[in-house]
């Protein structure tokens, strides 16, 4: 025999061994791999044997589907007592919101929904179109539906007026003109001043329907406008801080970003909305109303913008220096290389922390309860002190546990599918 | 220095001007007195140890990095402060990295559309005949629609440079373009530059590949400490140096290859 060997056949690819293969293969690979997976297994079940039956007897053989109070209740079973939740359902949802007026955050929600849909998924068409109706144009509708005409001085006197087109005069000048001359900071400034311009406007007039009072918000409808405006304002001002904060070239900004994110992230949310509570109004102008739900929104806002902030920095500071020496030498401006090259590439490395803060706002909003506003939590517990109601505070909680756990799950799966479509290639 | 603000090239001058050029990065001074000009469509290749300034030279052309003294001219643009020029500037230059630096999350296409598009303000459909253009000429159309996260390291690179061509540069910067690549990628990178180079283009290149300077530069700069210690054609460099740390360069680099 000599030591030299070639090979003249190619080996054929063949499938996997049965013992890896199907039911069979599953259960061996995942379950009863080692003996210390088989005892895990085993105990698992076990525990799950003991847990479910009565979790299924207590939700559903015996729960108590109406009632008229909690005497009713505790008569007809020992289980959950769904019957409160049918008859209390409308404060659930909405408060004390006026009956009339449901049709309206209805609406919003269904307009919301159709519109994001094509966002989320790529397989549906449209995306062109509802992507910046619901940057642009949802806001103000989705305040206009709820909240109705809000009323503004200034739009009564003519004075007030002039002064209004004047502004508007303006912004659009200085977006044109920054536009023209390639000045991004300029033109942003101005466009954004312009938007804000005719979102007041079109505030004012609130689709000429009847105000609603904003005390009168309540559970989930509180808890989703709380936040839905949380989010949709953290995000982008989160995103400008970060970048704010790491522009070394302006070291006013950095210094001003840095001291924003700083205090707000050192405080409890808690303090922050209390601050909201009583300091806002001290720097409003008179004659402009600021309810409670809107100074919780304000504060709630920039607590989570801080938290956002430092979320998107992570990701920046992901992006590799050569990223930005390429965009350069292409010509690139430091507006299209944040909006083209980075932000894109950050904000995917950092999905799972975006989204994280978005649960953990949305689960926050029941700290509002603690300013007096009803939200879900409030609901919850206010039901089951109600005197027709009493004791029934695990129907209660559980309700609500399983709304907030529907909502943010599936946002977190949302992401996890978002991570999964944007990856491409391997990661190096 | 021009007290207008014109930023218009003019085609008619060399390609690139640099005299009595200085930077330093805090106190370390890392190019001294750089004197440099390069003809239209003159090849040079610049080589010298590590860390002897070769990066951050070229990369002072197109402004990745400033420079504190001396001046700089590229198309009879003078390199200052002002953003015009220094744009104007970055569309006359193209760069070609040591690691590609193609953005990730975009295809091949994307990539070599994106800064026509943008920048240059061409239509979609344009952007892309001419990016398909390009790609056949480094010889990769076929892998269009796929995110560089799917290449080779040598296919990378090609589209590095058909990225930087899409712009339709006056002069092209190479930083080591062959230094991250496995062996047997080196040459379909060489073979890409050296198209290049006979086509006329302008091109200043810092490699250690010796058989590409010898067949394409016009001539060779070598640097070391921050200075120009030398510069010659090819084989007059090459089988004559003159400097003592030429020469210790060369034998090191020689010896082992
Ligand atoms: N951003 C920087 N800050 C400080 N020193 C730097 C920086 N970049 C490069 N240097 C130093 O400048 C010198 C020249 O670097 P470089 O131009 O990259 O060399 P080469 O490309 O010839 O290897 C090196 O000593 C390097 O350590
Ligand atoms: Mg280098």
């Amino acid at each position: 025999m000599s030591k030299a060997f070639v090979r003249t056949e190619f080996h054929p690819d063949l499938p996997p061994p049965a013992s890896e293969r199907g039911v069979v293969g599953w259960l061996r690979h995942n379950l009863f791999s080692t003996w210390y997976n088989s005892l895990a297994t085993l105990v698992i079940f076990y525990l799950a044997y003991l847990a479910i039956p009565p979790i299924i007897d207590w939700t559903l053989i015996s729960a108590v589907w109406e009632a008229n109070d909690y005497k009713e209740c505790k008569a007809a079973g020992s289980g959950a007592c769904w019957g409160m939740i049918d008859k209390r359902f409308n404060l659930f949802m909405y408060g004390f919101y006026k009956a009339e007026h449901f049709w309206r955050p209805n609406l919003t929600l269904i307009i919301f929904i159709v519109a994001m849909l094509p966002v989320l998924f790529d397989k549906l068409p449209g995306k062109n179109i509802c992507a910046p109706f619901l940057i642009l144009g949802y806001p103000a509708v989705a305040l206009a539906l709820i909240r109705g005409p809000i009323e503004m001085s200034s739009f009564q006197s003519p004075i007030g007026i002039a002064v209004w087109v004047a502004l508007f005069a303006g912004s659009v000048f200085m977006g044109h003109r920054g536009a023209k001359t390639a000045n991004a900071v300029m033109s942003g400034i101005g466009y954004t001043a312009a938007y804000f311009i005719l979102f007041i406007v079109f505030a004012s007039w609130g689709l000429g329907l009847e105000p609603t009072e904003t005390d009168t918000y309540g559970g989930l409808l509180l808890t989703l406008i709380l936040a839905g405006v949380g989010i949709a304002v953290a995000l982008p001002l989160g995103i400008l801080l970060a970048l704010g904060r790491r522009a070394s070239s302006m070291p006013i900004i950095q210094m001003l970003c840095i001291g924003f994110i700083e205090i707000i992230r050192s405080v409890p949310l808690i303090s922050v909305l209390f601050m909201a509570q009583f300091m806002l109004p001290l720097f409003m102008p008179e004659g402009m109303k600021f309810d409670n739900v809107m100074r919780a929104l304000v504060g709630f806002s920039l607590f989570a913008a801080a938290y956002m902030a430092e979320v998107v920095r992570g990701g920046l500071q992901a992006i590799p220096k050569g990223q930005f020496e390429a965009a350069d030498s292409l010509g690139l401006n430091f507006y299209l290389n944040m909006r083209l090259i980075v932000l894109p590439q950050a904000l995917k490395i950092v999905i799972p922390g975006i989204v994280s803060t978005f649960i953990g706002l949305f689960k926050d909003t029941s700290l509002v309860s603690i300013i007096g506003l009803a939200d879900l939590l409030l609901v919850a517990k206010q039901s089951y002190t109600d005197a027709n109601w009493l004791g029934l505070e695990h129907t209660a909680y559980v309700y609500i546990a399983v709304i907030y756990f529907c909502i943010c799950f599936s946002m977190s799966r949302y992401s996890m599918y978002l991570e999964r479509k944007l990856h491409t290639g391997h990661k190096r | 220095m021009s007290d207008t603000n014109t930023a218009a090239a003019d085609n008619s001058g060399p390609a690139i001007t640099i005299s009595a050029m200085h930077k330093w990065y805090g106190d370390f001074h890392v190019l001294k007195d750089i004197n440099l000009t390069v003809e239209r469509g003159e090849r040079i290749v610049v080589c010298g140890p590590s860390g002897s300034g070769k990066s951050t030279m070229i990369r002072c052309i197109n402004r990745l990095e400033e420079h504190q003294k001396g001046s700089i001219n590229v198309s009879g643009i003078e390199l200052t402060n002002d953003l015009k020029n220094i744009d104007t500037i970055r569309r006359e230059v193209g760069m070609v990295f040591q690691h590609f630096n193609l953005f990730p999350h975009l295809t091949v296409l994307q990539n070599c559309t994106l800064a026509p598009i943008w920048v240059r303000k061409m239509p979609k459909a344009e952007a892309e005949e001419i990016a398909m253009k390009y790609l056949e000429r480094v010889k990769i159309p076929e892998q269009a629609q796929k995110f560089p996260g799917q290449l080779s390291g040598g296919q990378q690179q090609r589209v590095a440079i058909a990225r930087s061509l899409c712009m339709n540069p006056e002069i092209m910067l190479f930083d080591e373009p062959t230094s991250a690549l496995d062996p047997e990628m080196i040459k379909e990178v060489l073979d890409v530059m050296v198209d290049l180079a006979k086509e006329g283009m302008t091109m200043l290149v810092v490699t250690h590949e010796m058989g590409f300077a010898k067949q394409v530069a016009d001539r060779v700069i070598f640097m070391d400490g921050g200075e120009i210690i030398e510069q010659n054609e090819p084989n007059e460099f090459f089988d004559n140096p003159q400097s003592d740390r030429t020469k210790l360069f060369l034998s090191q680099i020689l010896g082992h290859s």
